[in-house]
């Protein structure tokens, strides 16, 4: 009986083994992939175009090692009112001195206060998946032809 | 104990009477070699990270900080030890740090530091003594390593090269004013000048 529940139980597995089953992974499913290499941060300083008006500009630069806790905001240190003369840095958005009812503060708003929750940096790898978004011009010319 | 004492000064302070003045000054010569020798030598051993870190509050806290930041761990394997940036490589600056560094002994001995949460506490006042150090020095014990004149700017990143060519090359600011938290956690930087 119980040699028999064994193998009953190692049935789904078996059956999944044999279909390899097409996903984004490279390799099996029970077999532990190779972990993808690290890529680079991306480190041109060069602004990227946005997708759409309200997208959180990604970050051109580098930024391993930047802590952003309760004690200290090293993005602040060079994007925040105070510092952006010094540094040349572009200010962080208006927005961010807002609390949710639109009154400014004279601080970051704490719900602004992570700044990699909406900005990232970026590295070129190859997406796994093909990206079909279309910018807004696209669909606004696309409707004017038709 | 008092004729001992009387006994041993009536000694010194009188001119040898059996031995020469050549030898006691080849002997005094000697034992000054031995001396000297063993001085350095405990100098030495106080200067390297397994003595620093034989103190819980260095290995638990300060220690650990350390060992994810690129001073620790890196692509090229050198690493910066503990007094590699906390003691001043010349002899006489060290002995002056040394000397600094018996308050550390007195705080070792009271444990003002002895928990995770004191440590916290402490943490501001503690790092600003090392942030005034470095300003004071001009961050010397970064320059032991990067040294200013071999850095090539055209292989730094636009922002860091425009950085350092501003406010490091006129030296209006030296490494720390900007680099601050780099091998260590920060305490609450909410008033410290360039944070926010």
């Amino acid at each position: 009986m119980k040699q028999l529940l064994g193998l009953l139980l190692l049935l789904p597995m078996l059956v999944i083994a044999g279909q390899d089953i097409a996903t984004m992974r490279s390799t099996n499913l029970l077999v532990e992939p190779e972990a993808p290499r690290l890529e680079k941060e991306e480190n041109k300083d060069l602004k990227r175009k946005r997708s759409y008006p309200m997208q959180p500009p990604t970050i051109p630069h580098k930024v391993a090692g930047y802590r952003v806790d309760l004690n200290s905001n090293k993005c602040l240190s060079c994007h925040s009112r105070r510092r952006v003369a010094e540094t040349q840095a572009p200010m962080v958005s208006v927005t961010h001195y807002m609390d949710r009812d639109g009154n400014f503060l004279a601080e970051v708003s704490p719900r602004r206060y992570f700044c990699n929750q909406c900005h990232v940096p970026q590295m070129e790898v190859r997406p796994l998946v093909d990206n079909t978004f279309q910018d807004v011009d696209n669909i606004l010319k696309n409707e004017q032809a038709q | 104990m008092l004729n001992y004492i009387k006994e041993l000064w009536h000694t010194i302070s009188h001119p040898s009477r059996y031995y020469s003045l050549g030898i006691l000054i080849t002997a005094g010569f000697i034992a000054g070699i031995f001396f000297w020798g063993g001085f350095n030598t405990a100098l030495e051993a106080t200067n390297t990270e397994t003595f620093c870190i034989s103190c819980h509050e260095m290995k638990n806290n300060v220690y650990q900080e350390l060992q994810s930041t690129i001073h620790y761990t890196n692509r090229s394997g050198v690493r910066a030890t503990c007094p590699d940036c906390h003691v001043p490589h010349d002899w006489t600056d060290k002995i002056a740090r040394k000397m600094q560094a018996s308050k550390e002994v007195w705080g070792k001995i009271f444990g003002t530091i002895n928990t995770r949460e004191k440590f916290l506490e402490k943490r501001l006042e503690l790092a600003s003594h090392e942030w005034d150090r470095l300003k004071a020095n001009d961050s010397l014990e970064c320059r032991n390593c990067h040294e200013f004149h071999y850095m090539d700017f055209t292989r730094q990143s636009v922002r860091a090269e425009e950085a350092h060519s501003k406010g490091l090359l006129k030296g209006e600011k030296t490494c720390i004013d900007c680099h601050k938290g780099i091998a260590h956690e920060l305490p609450d930087m909410a008033g410290i000048e360039g944070w926010q």
